[in-house]
């Protein structure tokens, strides 16, 4: 495919403007405040699409539609029952604790809560896996402007192979989000991330516009596709009846319930946005708020991959008969944008997998400085050390980002790898979260054993599982296999409730023999020690409750009307 | 925060606005062949170039109010 000079004009504008938001930014970075947590002063809306957009990397826009080809409607779960009501029970119930803590991460509140052997666990999984996520949505965009031959003439005309393709999508995204990290900080990465969220919605709306008019509205999707392609909630009875080869309770107690809480209530990626806000009040209503567009996400980015399901335009793997549903989304900006629109649908995509790279990156140079490097290297350093160690942290995490995005190479379905990976780290921290929160008994010493055993139950899990048709190893089943699972999808769920349920377990039971801290030293921290405060908002459209209430009605509603 | 967010994306947009509905106003109709023959450029670049606008203005007025 050869881009027009229009096409690039529109990506360079894009990438101008990436920068120039760094560099505006830059004169009000001058604290680690600033930098780690925006000063926190960023007001509730910004925060609100910063904390959708954040999640928006490759796996979302790639991932969903890929899966809405290979499952149909049914993957917009992962946003109905598998996102919004987890940011509705953030906002209500545990942003109290995150902002009115004093605590600037998640493993920060794990020590204020327990101990330092928790946020240890916590901070080094979390790093790894902030790591490993921009790894893989660097792969993912270098693939994919691979597969498109986007950077194919510039490289070549330089005089470098085509193997330099590859290597130069990884540079020029990691060289980007390096600066603009590096100049401003968390403000820079949450602006460009609203940046995003608009330059998405002005991509991709005209394309599910123009697929739906194309293919002859959903009437015409549901005289095209399998019946099970079309209902989000039938056939859901057994794994034998649903393209995701997932039953109801895998589905609402793995992805519903421990999945979804799992990432949206404890993944310092997201958490961090609210955290960022202004105020008590803007950092509750950050998650519901963010809930309002997510709910309508399905359409803009589930849509595109059933359309070129039904326009037969996925393409086969090179040399075999399997289809290459990553591929969805391009193939349909091909089919559908002309010069121009292909410029715009192109950049917006650049901008989901760089934003969801510097998501990452600054969720890492965060825990990396204050939880690491702070809490165990070196404690009583000036601020401005710890902005410098910060700034480093930065480049070494796009550094390992980009070794991660080699090994990464290997994995076809970039979402159920990611799944996989929630699965080991987030799954059993909900556990010690919940209980941490909401049960005053709870102490340090079983939390900690409970995420060590949570975490080795999940890898136990996966080593003595595999779906169907896989082979032993990296999918699975690598410690012998005792259960075949229907597909990936369930296997996931079924190591997320696993890990989970031991974490939860095990955690009760340790935290029985051990003794727990007083009741006063955990004020501000625990549901029931802390009193209910009045965040002194008085128009009712701005209550978090009120909002929760009507997102999750929207939301019955769309399921509902999909069943 | 000292930069009102909407400033850049409404400069932003401003400028892939003008571009877009620009290059559809003077493009060859035949690639709109592609786009089931609609325009999407020139209409949705004009589109953009409003959205851009009123960003622009609504981020300059909240500037000039004391924070």
């Amino acid at each position: 495919m050869s881009l027009t000079t229009i096409d690039w004009l529109l990506m360079l504008v894009y990438f101008g403007f990436v920068l120039g938001v760094g560099y505006a930014l830059k004169r009000y970075t001058r604290t680690s405040k600033d930098f780690f947590l925006a000063g926190q002063n960023i007001p509730a809306w910004v925060c609100g699409l910063a904390f959708l957009s954040a999640n928006l990397g490759a796996q979302e826009l790639i991932g969903m539609a890929a899966s809405g080809a290979k499952y149909g409607i049914a993957t917009s779960h992962f946003y109905w029952i598998g996102a919004v009501p987890a940011m509705v029970f953030l906002g209500v119930f545990m942003m109290p604790f995150y902002y009115g803590s004093r605590a600037r991460s998640v493993p920060e509140y794990l020590r204020l809560r327990f101990d330092e052997k928790t946020r240890a666990f916590n901070a080094f999984s979390f790093a790894l896996m902030t790591v490993f996520s921009s790894g893989i949505s660097m792969y993912a965009m270098a693939r994919l402007l691979g597969v498109l031959h986007i950077f194919d003439a510039p490289v070549l005309a330089m005089g470098l192979g085509p193997q330099y393709i590859f290597h130069a999508s990884v540079l020029l995204s990691a060289v980007i989000v390096l600066a603009y990290v590096l100049l401003g900080g968390l403000s820079s990465a949450i602006y460009n991330e609203v940046l995003q969220f608009f330059l998405i919605v002005a991509g991709f709306l005209p394309l599910v516009y123009l697929g739906m008019r194309d293919v002859g509205g959903w009437e015409g999707l549901r005289a095209t596709l399998p019946a099970a392609f079309v209902h989000t909630w039938r056939g859901m009875g057994s794994p034998e009846t649903n393209p995701m080869g997932v039953e109801v309770l895998g589905l609402g107690m793995g992805l519903a319930f421990v999945l979804s809480f799992g990432y949206w209530c404890t993944d310092f990626l997201v958490v961090q946005r609210a955290m960022a806000a202004n105020s008590m009040s803007a950092a509750r209503r950050t998650p519901l708020i963010g809930a309002f567009p997510k709910m309508v996400f399905p359409f803009l980015v589930i849509l595109p991959g059933l359309i070129a399901l039904s326009g037969g335009l996925i393409p086969f793997k090179a040399g075999t008969t399997e289809r290459d549903f990553d591929l969805a989304i391009p193939v349909m900006l091909l089919h559908y944008f002309p010069p121009g629109m292909l410029g715009l649908g192109l950049t917006a995509l650049l901008a989901s997998f760089m934003s969801g790279m510097a998501g990452n990156v600054t969720a890492f140079n965060t825990v990396w400085t204050y939880d690491i490097y702070q809490a165990y290297l070196n404690k009583t350093a000036t601020d401005k050390h710890y902005l410098m160690v910060g700034r480093l942290a930065t480049v070494f995490g796009i550094a390992a980002s980009v070794l991660t995005a080699y090994v990464a190479a290997q994995f076809n379905n970039i979402m159920d790898v990611l799944q996989l990976v929630f699965a080991f780290v987030n799954a059993p921290l909900l556990a010690t979260f919940l209980l941490g929160m909401f049960w005053k008994r709870t102490t340090g010493h079983g939390a900690f054993a409970g995420l060590l055993t949570g975490t080795a139950a999940a890898a136990l899990h996966h080593g003595l599982t595999l779906p169907a048709g896989a082979i032993a190893g990296v999918k699975g089943g690598w410690l012998g296999v005792t259960h075949t699972y229907y597909s990936e999808m369930a296997q996931n769920f079924w190591t997320a409730i696993d890990a989970w349920t031991v974490c939860f377990v095990v955690t009760i039971l340790v935290s029985f023999i051990t003794r727990p801290r007083p009741d006063a030293e955990l004020t501000g921290l625990v549901y029931s020690l802390t009193p209910r405060q009045d965040d002194g908002e008085t128009r009712w459209y701005m209550r978090p409750a009120v909002l929760g209430v009507i997102v999750l009605a929207a939301v019955a509603l769309l399921n509902i009307i999909f069943y | 925060m000292g930069l009102d967010i909407r400033l850049p994306i409404g400069m932003m947009f401003t400028v892939i606005g003008t571009l877009l509905s620009g290059y559809g106003l003077v493009a060859d109709r035949a690639i709109f062949d592609r786009s089931l023959g609609i325009n999407v450029d020139l209409i949705w670049g004009g589109f953009l170039l409003m959205f851009g606008l009123a960003f622009v203005i609504a981020g300059r007025r909240a500037d000039g109010r004391p924070h």
